[in-house]
């Protein structure tokens, strides 16, 4: 009489179970691989060169089929201009981020500002280049510079700072607020003091994403820092070099050294994003509140 | 020396829908006051106006007067932020800080107010935790996190935080609901040793609490879905809870409703 019996697992059944399981293992498979050979191709074709030459010296007097010659130069413009964007964007967009949570509450102001940092987070990166192009080098007539490169870097890095920084302080639960207030806390203190910190390690994290997305743009850079195979450590000043400009440069050339150059200088590339990734995981974990337990 | 509270014609509102109508009541300095009643019908949105908390939520207003020792808070340019110094609060959820020691979460409203000595925040420190039961529970791990604490200890930690600002009244919002009965049964006794020092108000649904620690007890209730909140009968909690003068608070204590 009861419609409930206990029954085995149909043939049917576990055959759909594995063509799923099956689909989704390869699934993974199908996005890991390129991810993986990507990397292997790197390493491969980029350790070769990947000596102390390389990363010691710059381009300067190497003829087109000459040996050796290196990316210092193109490294010392990239740290230099990824350090200078985000000192332009971190701050401008921490402070958007806590203006749009903290103060903004889904106002008039702040809907139009989340409204522009969505269409800004949409700009393809040659565009940001272009515009500093066409405004600070072509309007007010300064120099290629790498700060001009900074510059477009930083129109790029600003809305990945804000959405991800307006995430976290959106997690950061309301009884600590009001814990802060309750205690006669003023606001800004409540934010600098309790809401800062609590969400410290998920802006850190935000702000490498941002860091290693800009990192690798070669068409705001050619745009704005122009080339040079030359070291200059002055990115206020004349033409500098980025890693990714180096390895574009180095590519289109005709000879297999200089294909060698580009290889290790994307290597290099992909070493320094990682490098700066661990030293962000390294100030979470130090910054992590679970570490006393 | 603690100080009189005296509440006359309060309003609050969210936005358009008032919350709590025409609310009058004194309490006494260094007694403690049970708020009691349904859900929903306006206890903790009243004890949020007593420290102008209320108006931390967006869109939140309050309309009548609140007179401490004399003096309104809502009177013109007065600063929240002072009121809730001389006016501290407990929540219903232990909210101890997660980025901050045991001892920084004590020190948190002296270090976020100003710098003071090290010496003196060590012993403000101190005797809040001895204040709040917990010193001997915590005093050979104040450098750990707030959050590793239990649950009990975590709310004494709150009250210990709270306490730590030298308030003159300690608001408590259903500060044992989230906890078992020891934890509960220790907060009560330190409501009753606190008492010589701050006037507290406490709101809870549970009335053996009400009946243990407090001396008088406010019922609230409101007249219908959506209608305002109102303090039906104010009176002590001996009285109130053995002969009250209204039917709704004889039906509520005896559970014949809410």
């Amino acid at each position: 009489m009861t419609t409930h019996t206990i029954r085995r697992v149909s043939a049917a059944r576990r055959l759909k179970d594995r063509l799923v399981q099956t689909l989704v293992y390869l699934a993974f498979a199908v996005a890991v691989i390129p991810l993986i050979s990507v990397l292997w191709l790197v390493i491969k074709n980029g350790l070769a060169r990947f000596d102390l030459d390389f990363l010691t010296h710059s381009m300067r007097g190497i003829g087109a089929r000459d040996v050796g010659g290196g990316a210092y130069h193109a490294i010392l413009g990239t740290l230099e201009q990824v350090l200078l964007a985000s000192l332009i964007s971190v701050p401008i967009g921490l402070l958007t981020a806590i203006y749009l949570v903290e103060y903004g509450r889904g106002g008039r102001l702040s809907r139009a500002i989340s409204f522009f940092v969505d269409v800004m987070t949409g700009i393809p990166s040659v565009v940001a280049g272009l515009f500093v192009l066409a405004f600070w080098v072509l309007a007010l007539g300064m120099p290629f510079s790498g700060f001009a490169g900074a510059l477009a870097l930083s129109i790029l890095m600003m809305p990945t700072v804000v959405r991800s920084t307006e995430e976290m302080l959106l997690l950061v639960p309301n009884d600590l607020r009001e814990a802060s207030y309750a205690l006669g806390v003023p606001k800004w203190r409540t934010i600098v003091k309790v809401v800062l910190p609590t969400a410290f390690t998920g802006i850190v994290t935000g702000v490498m994403l941002a860091i290693a997305r800009v990192a690798g743009e070669t068409a705001p850079l050619m745009l704005t820092v122009f080339f040079t195979d030359s070291i200059n450590s002055d990115p206020f000043s004349g033409p500098q070099m980025g890693l990714p400009l180096y390895v574009f440069d180095q590519a289109r050339r005709p000879t297999d050294i200089a294909i060698d150059r580009a290889w290790t200088g994307a290597l290099t590339l992909i070493l320094i994003v990682m490098l700066l990734n661990l030293v962000a995981r390294l100030i979470a974990w130090w910054r992590s509140p679970a570490r006393g337990r | 020396m603690s100080q009189q509270i005296q509440v006359s014609g309060l309003d609050a509102y969210y936005g358009r829908h008032k919350a709590i109508e025409d609310i009058s009541m004194t309490i006494e300095p260094n007694t403690i006051t049970a708020f009691i009643g349904p859900s929903g019908c306006g206890k903790s949105t009243f004890l949020r106006t007593l420290n102008r908390m209320h108006e931390v939520i967006p869109g939140a207003r309050v309309e009548g007067k609140v007179l401490l020792d004399g003096e309104d808070l809502y009177g013109p340019g007065v600063e929240p932020v002072s009121v809730r110094r001389m006016i501290g609060m407990v929540f219903q959820r232990p909210n101890p800080f997660p980025t901050m020691s045991i001892y920084e979460n004590v020190a948190a409203g002296l270090r976020l107010n100003g710098r003071r000595s090290k010496s003196e925040v060590d012993g403000i420190v101190e005797t809040s935790l001895k204040g709040a039961n917990l010193w001997n529970e915590v005093k050979d791990r104040l450098g750990k996190p707030g959050a590793g604490l239990s649950g009990g200890q975590q709310q004494r930690l709150c009250i210990a935080r709270a306490i730590a600002v030298r308030p003159e009244v300690l608001l408590m919002d259903e500060p044992c609901s989230a906890l078992d009965p020891i934890s509960t049964l220790a907060i009560e006794d330190l409501m009753a040793e606190l008492k010589s020092k701050f006037t507290i108000i406490i709101v809870t649904h549970n009335m053996q609490q009400a009946a243990r620690v407090s001396d008088r007890t406010a019922f609230f209730n409101l007249a219908g879905q959506g209608q305002p909140g109102r303090v039906i009968e104010m009176d002590d909690t001996s009285r109130i809870f053995t002969n009250p003068s209204q039917k709704a608070t004889e039906d509520y204590i005896t559970g014949r409703f809410g």
